[in-house]
């Protein structure tokens, strides 16, 4: 209990006396999740929206490497961006290992099944009645495909949350292609192990209070704009 | 009169099972047709297929003179109809904003959408709903939404798909007097399925009964409501008339 308080102590420490490097960290931690998910947006919605809108021969096998990519452990996708990434893998020559760049890959390939396969549940639980009328009102295949985007905005924001979910608070791949380089690819989850394995308990409580603060702030934003549009 | 509508050789077959076949069906310019027919007789197959929502499997639809479903022809042809459903099947968004985003689907400019939508909202009786989320409505002033939107479309044909039988009856009945009303002051070309016979004569002139995907009778509502052959195939509660 004594390492639990002692964390809120330290929490709300560095977070009043804004501390450099915790706010170096949090930044950090908040540009490499939120480009990751960014780019998850924009190739997990036209992959989900593609897997629920069309019908060819090994649909039903993307479908299911879609929902296989939902459940892949962080530390294996780690493992996969470090072999491509490392200076003798496929990549190697873009010199990108230990970088933000590389965690955003990393992240980004975690995040994107995630994304793609919420929007691809959101989309196909519009009413194919609906989907008939609005072929009925004249749409073209992008109005078409505009119109079902809104009606499946709720769906397609909790893919987002999910993704967003799934990349912030991930430690693996971050750890494994980010290398926890103080001041450059330190992000909260990586700092919190590494303060664990110091033995710096209040730290590293202090470092997850903060990572759950902005996940709720964020998750919070996120869910305001869902209800929001149910609302509408 | 021109044949606004016209079908010849048409069939619908799905899963190996045919599901309607047409020897000729024709909708001439400000008739309204009623498809008449027991619940599987293939009337709403066949109305998505003369909306150009279904390719026949074979079979041939000219709307206007023109061969739908050739040279991706029928979204240029769609865009000359309406359709509305048993189902108010309205966007998740206002009922105002439910008609705009119809008639800009259409290329129609910001400011005549408008103006469409509050002269029909105000026709249709419902201007007073036209801020109000369209998934709020009872199921009356949702079919009044769906239906100001497919007039404010301004539609050459317009197919109406059973969009009275899930209301209750005062409120049928009061729709289906203004529908009537409405139909007859437009000179408006519709095809209308229903299996209730009594809606027919408060919209449509003539009459078409699809018995088992086939048409077994068509022509005007005396001629059809007289034939002991319409009474033999549709048995209760048909056999009231």
């Amino acid at each position: 209990m004594d390492v639990m308080r002692d964390g809120f102590i330290e929490a709300f420490r560095l977070l009043f006396t804004l501390d450099r490097e915790v706010l170096g960290i949090t930044f950090q931690t908040l540009q490499v999740s939120g480009l990751a998910t960014i780019i998850s947006v924009f190739i997990g919605i036209p992959i989900g929206a593609a897997l629920a809108l069309t019908r060819f021969f090994g649909r039903g096998f993307l479908v299911s490497l879609v929902n296989f990519g939902m459940g892949l452990p962080p530390v294996v996708v780690g493992l996969a961006t470090w072999l491509t990434l490392t200076r003798y893998g496929p990549l190697g020559m873009l010199g990108l290992l230990y970088t933000p760049t590389a965690m955003i890959l990393a992240q980004a390939v975690i995040a994107s099944p995630l994304v793609a396969g919420f929007t691809l549940a959101a989309i196909q639980s519009v009413s194919p009645k609906l989907r008939l009328q609005m072929l009925a009102l004249g749409t073209t295949r992008l109005q078409y495909l505009m119109l079902l985007l809104w009606e499946a905005r709720l769906g397609i924001l909790a893919a987002i949350i999910a993704g967003f979910g799934g990349v912030i608070s991930e430690v693996g791949a971050s750890m494994m292609v980010g290398g926890n380089v103080r001041g450059y690819t330190r992000v909260l989850t990586t700092a919190t192990v590494m303060e664990v394995s110091k033995g710096k308990f209040e730290l590293a409580t202090a470092l997850s209070i903060i990572l759950l603060v902005i996940t709720f702030v964020i998750m919070s934003i996120l869910s305001y704009l869902q209800q929001r549009g149910k609302q509408a | 009169m021109k044949a606004m509508l016209d079908a010849e050789g048409l069939s619908l077959v799905l899963s190996g099972r045919e599901i309607f076949h047409i020897e000729s069906l024709t909708l001439h310019q400000g008739e309204v047709m009623a498809l008449v027919g027991p619940n599987g007789a293939g009337k709403s197959s066949l109305l998505r297929t003369l909306a150009l929502l279904e390719p026949p499997t074979p079979g041939t639809v000219h709307f206007d003179g023109v061969p739908a479903y050739r040279n991706g022809k029928h979204l240029a042809l769609r865009r000359r109809m309406a359709l509305v459903f048993q189902e108010p099947l309205l966007l998740d968004t206002t009922v105002q904003r439910n008609i705009t985003i119809a008639l800009r689907i259409r290329d129609v400019t910001r400011h005549e959408a408008a103006r469409r939508a509050e002269k029909w909202l105000d026709r249709i009786g419902i201007a007073h709903l036209a801020h109000r989320p369209a998934r709020r409505l009872s199921g009356g002033e949702a079919q009044r939404a769906s239906l100001a939107r497919a007039f404010a479309l301004e539609p050459e044909v317009l197919f109406l798909d059973e969009p009275f039988s899930a209301l209750d009856y005062p409120t049928r009945k009061a729709l289906l007097n203004e529908m009537g009303e409405l139909l007859r002051s437009m000179n408006m070309t519709a095809l209308f399925v229903t299996h209730d016979y009594t809606e027919i004569p408060y919209l449509a002139s003539q009459v078409c009964v699809l018995f088992e995907g086939k048409i077994i009778k068509r022509g005007s509502i005396s001629e059809v409501f007289g034939e002991a052959l319409f009474r033999s195939h549709c048995l209760t509660p048909w056999e009231t008339i």
